[in-house]
């Protein structure tokens, strides 16, 4: 096998890796998928390694090569649109330049829902979950409203910020002052409620099974890391509504 | 009242799915993963099982409709695990225990602590349990099929 036959492989398993952790893939899956790639494409002894934040790949004899992971979200398409196309690598129907083309398509792809969509979403989500956790039907509409408004913030202060905690705790700080509000002029009235409720489209629920799940499988290093990114969220939210009650 | 919970559920576990940018030909799947997954919990809850327990047989349902949603539309099983065990994250209790640290009541912040670890833990449990039963399935139909 020459040289650059087997970096053009190495570029591909890596995109590929990089594509599924950046949009919130198990890390073995992740290792699994890459393995594959390289085992169909014929490139003997593959070994990657993946943590959230970087994945390493090497064959043997050769360089080793690193792509750093440095921003994290959720985008359940763009795995399934990466599974599909190893699929497709796996069954023989792609070649290196192929399937390195079709993978840069879903990288650069941005087929997301129109934010308007997933604020109404949210506002569902929350309201629903309002019910679900007891609450009453008079409590629905408050929720889904802060629950709507709390996502929109968190989304609008990571892009201004960057900083993902910064944007939950603020999110979380307006869910808070939102029901407080919705309390004191009578449209709610369990604030309990209204504030879980609302809360739920930031809460780590993703982030929590993919940490048990790895550390299950062995990843210790990703378990762990994902585990403590969950703390973080949770404490962040846990914070910005704290701050509220501090004050009332 | 159940009625009102399969309604919610589903519309949360759905919303999650847009959220998640789900696929869209699964998202109506994911709803029912969730919906399903809530009401097991919801009605061992109701006659008085423990929540922990409730939860592993919820998430072990979720997670069994997962694979054989996997199998059937050739996606990765995290688009229906994902939003299938949104409905059974213990939020609500931990955000109980977050208002208690605040409120310096501390006795009842720890132990709503450790509620909400054993839930997450029996969240995994679940989902874990049916991934070893398939594979356990698989392997032993593999053993006993005449070649």
């Amino acid at each position: 096998m020459s040289d650059s036959s087997s970096r053009s492989i190495a570029k591909v398993c890596l995109l590929a890796g990089k594509i599924m952790l950046e949009n919130g893939a198990e890390t073995y899956r992740v290792e699994d998928t890459m393995n594959r790639i390289a085992t169909a494409f014929g490139l003997e002894n593959a070994e990657s390694y993946a943590t959230p934040t970087g994945i390493q790949f090497s064959t043997e004899g050769e360089a080793s090569y690193f792509r750093r992971i440095s921003n994290r979200s959720n985008d359940l398409q763009k795995i399934a649109d990466v599974n599909h196309i190893s699929r497709q690598i796996t069954a023989q129907a792609l070649d290196v330049k192929e399937a390195l083309l079709l993978l840069k398509g879903v990288q650069h792809s941005s087929e997301t829902f129109p934010f308007w969509l997933q604020l109404v979403a949210a506002a569902l989500a929350s309201g629903s979950f309002t019910i679900m956790f007891g609450g009453m039907w008079s409590d629905l509409l408050p929720s889904a409203i802060a629950g709507a408004a709390g996502y929109a913030a968190m989304i609008w202060f990571e892009k201004l910020l960057e900083i993902r905690f910064i944007a939950e705790f603020i999110a979380s700080f307006i869910i808070a002052v939102m029901a407080v509000l919705a309390i004191q002029y009578e449209i709610g009235v369990q604030m309990d409620k209204i504030i879980i409720g609302a809360v739920m489209p930031l809460v780590p629920g993703l982030h929590i099974t993919n940490a048990v799940r790895d550390l299950m499988a062995g990843h210790l290093v990703s378990g762990v890391s994902k585990g403590v990114e969950a703390c973080l969220t949770a404490f962040a939210i846990g914070a910005g509504v704290a701050v509220v009650f501090a004050f009332i | 009242m159940v009625l009102a919970q399969l309604i919610t559920s589903f519309i949360a576990a759905l919303g999650f799915g847009i959220i998640f940018n789900a696929p869209r030909n699964t998202l109506v799947q994911c709803g029912m993963v969730g919906m399903f997954g809530w009401i097991v919990y919801y009605i061992l809850a109701d006659q008085g099982m423990d929540i922990v327990p409730a939860t592993i047989f919820g998430s072990m349902l979720v997670a069994v409709l997962s694979q054989l949603s996997a199998k059937l539309y050739k996606t990765p099983i995290i688009i229906f695990n994902v939003s299938g065990i949104i409905p059974l994250v213990p939020g609500g209790m931990a955000y109980d225990a977050m208002r208690k640290f605040v409120e310096n009541d501390y006795y009842n912040a720890v132990q709503l602590s450790a509620k909400v670890m054993l839930l997450a833990g029996g969240i995994a449990i679940g989902l874990m349990f049916s991934e070893v039963a398939n594979q356990l399935l698989k392997k032993t139909w593999n053993w006993l099929r005449p070649e």
